[in-house]
């Protein structure tokens, strides 16, 4: 495999794409330079990523930073919690039993039927503004210690924000806890009956069956596909910037309204949304190899 | 039989089954006694599989009754569960679980259903896998074991759950020939040690040496069933005639 790939022959297909491409970035440059007239400027940019503090007098993040890490608390938190959904959903899936089934079902067909921005705003409006509340939230600064607090700060963000950040988990668990459900019970599927029925014909419980046979073997298999949904996920926390969650995606937006450095800060965020989904792609294909590797 | 042959341990009285419309057991009766071991033949399709699978609920039967070693196979899961515990199944694909080693392939039985700790589930495992002649190989995974090997460890993980009754389906069938031999060995010994057997196989050599009751099914009914001196020598049936002609003649 390495050897094939490795040696690439050239031929004029790839004369004709790397032309291709240099015409095409060309384009786009001639215009943005003598059309557009556009003036770069990146002098701006460090001082939205940190800003010096008289008061503490230290560096403190500011709005893009700020927004990042809200991006990586975000992202988190609703892998852990779209991972917990999905795979109990992903089970009932292939449950014997009619409501289990027909209820993850109905929220897979559901989520994956409505477009996700719509998605959004019904989540909030009718969800989240209802269960957010119930929480206390908004009073856990008050009840917290200042170690509580601080603990609470580096898991969640500002607590002021709590509530914010809160909704914005839910719905992006919710949203992407749908694909993965499907994921899942592919994956519960795969492993053959045979399994299934030696585990039983050695007395498991189903619940057994489930736990100590199909599992591990499902969840071997659906890393692949779980990996790619992460960084799916990743990529659509932006959509949460809509409901004004404090991300990368929504302070970015107020950025380029202050400083009307539109095009600066923007390719700016791309590069970081590549950074950051690039490293995860590959933090799971080295736990894939890993795992590969472990079981001969 | 070595106990009171009033008392079948296996006891299989006008059981049916169907596959939607299609009928695989016709009115089957079959009564297997503690210590008996029962080889079953017939062509494919016949219902063998079946058969057996009913024994311990892989399969439902929809009408009579089976009665397993006291227990009544009905809708009760406890009643099914338990009637697992006690009947040991061999598979043709072996079915051995691939992301547990072997020792683990073992132990996982003894440990969840049975209750035994980790070290006294091991002893076991390592007695039983000495048993099957494998032992050098319980820190292994079942992928990188031959097929004789991954049939021998299947047995010892029945074996493990200190069945009363061990049900075989076809268990040499997938192997290469020069493997059979050594699984047929293991079960060999088995039936000295006086374990209640049932096996679905075509080993006809095998059969001869260990079988006390040879049964012969066709289209879903058991047509004969007779000592194998008996049934190999001067079978009743023409249907069993021609289906030991074809398969002894190669
Ligand atoms: N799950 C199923 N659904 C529908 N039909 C089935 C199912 N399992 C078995 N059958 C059918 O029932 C009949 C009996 O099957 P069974 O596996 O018991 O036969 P067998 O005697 O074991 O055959 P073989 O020697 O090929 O293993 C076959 O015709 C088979 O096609
Ligand atoms: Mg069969």
């Amino acid at each position: 495999m390495s050897r094939s790939t490795s040696r690439y022959r050239w031929s004029w297909v790839d004369s004709v794409v790397l032309l291709g491409i240099i015409g095409f970035f060309g384009f786009i440059g001639y215009r943005v330079n003598t059309v557009l007239v556009y003036q770069w400027d990146w002098g701006f940019l460090p001082g939205y990523l940190f800003r010096w503090d008289e008061e503490t007098q230290s560096l403190l993040p500011n709005l893009l930073v700020k927004g990042l890490l809200t991006t990586l608390r975000l992202a988190f938190w609703s892998i852990i919690l779209a991972t917990l959904i999905g795979f109990v959903t992903g089970m009932m899936r292939t449950s014997r039993r009619l409501f289990p089934q027909a209820f993850s079902r109905l929220y897979v067909e559901l989520i994956r039927n409505v477009p996700p921005i719509v998605f959004i705003f019904v989540f909030y409006f009718f969800i989240s503004s209802q269960i957010i509340p119930l929480l206390g939230l908004d009073t856990l600064d008050q009840r917290l210690g200042p170690t509580g607090q601080s603990v609470v700060e580096f898991l969640f963000g500002p607590v002021s924000l709590l509530s914010n950040t809160f909704s914005g988990i839910f719905c992006l668990a919710l949203f992407e806890a749908a694909y993965i459900t499907e994921i899942v019970r592919s994956g519960i599927q795969s492993v053959s009956v045979g399994q299934r029925e030696a585990a039983m014909s050695i007395g498991l419980s189903r619940w057994q069956q489930m736990r100590y046979v199909v599992l591990p073997q499902a969840v071997q298999r659906v890393i692949p596909p779980l990996a790619g949904q992460f960084i799916i996920l990743i990529k659509d926390s932006s959509i949460v910037s809509l409901i004004s969650i404090q991300e990368l995606t929504f302070l970015t937006l107020e950025v380029a309204n202050s400083t009307q450095r539109v095009f600066e800060v923007w390719v700016f965020v791309a590069g970081v949304y590549f950074v950051l989904c690039y490293s995860c792609a590959l933090i799971f294909r080295r736990l894939e190899m890993r795992l590969d590797s472990s079981r001969i | 039989m070595n106990e009171n042959t009033s008392n079948p341990i296996i006891e299989m009285s006008g059981v049916s089954k169907w596959f939607g419309d299609f009928q695989v057991l016709k009115d089957v009766s079959l009564q297997v006694f503690s210590g008996e071991r029962v080889v079953v033949c017939g062509p494919s399709g016949s219902g063998k599989s079946t058969l057996i699978r009913c024994i311990n609920r892989l399969e439902e039967h929809q009408e009579g009754r089976i009665v397993v070693d006291g227990i009544e196979l009905d809708q009760d899961t406890q009643h099914i569960n338990k009637v697992r515990s006690e009947v040991g199944m061999v598979f043709q694909q072996f079915n051995l679980f691939p992301h547990l080693t072997v020792l683990e392939n073992c132990t996982l039985g003894p440990m969840k259903v049975r209750g035994l700790s980790k070290k006294e589930a091991e002893a076991l495992a390592m007695e039983y896998l000495q048993r099957v002649r494998i032992p050098e190989q319980a820190a292994k995974y079942p992928g990188s074991l031959s097929g004789g090997q991954q049939q021998r460890v299947a047995i010892a993980r029945s074996l493990c759950m200190q069945p009363r009754i061990m049900l075989f389906d076809e268990p040499t069938s997938a192997l290469d020939p020069e493997m059979i031999k050594e699984v047929l060995d293991v079960m060999i010994d088995l039936a000295e040690s006086g374990m209640t057997m049932i096996c679905v196989t075509h080993e006809m050599g095998f059969a001869r040496t260990v079988a006390h009751q040879m049964v012969f099914m066709d289209e879903g009914r058991i047509i004969e069933r007779s000592p194998p001196a008996q049934f190999f020598s001067e079978p009743e049936h023409e249907r069993t005639k021609l289906f030991l002609s074809q398969i002894l003649s190669h």
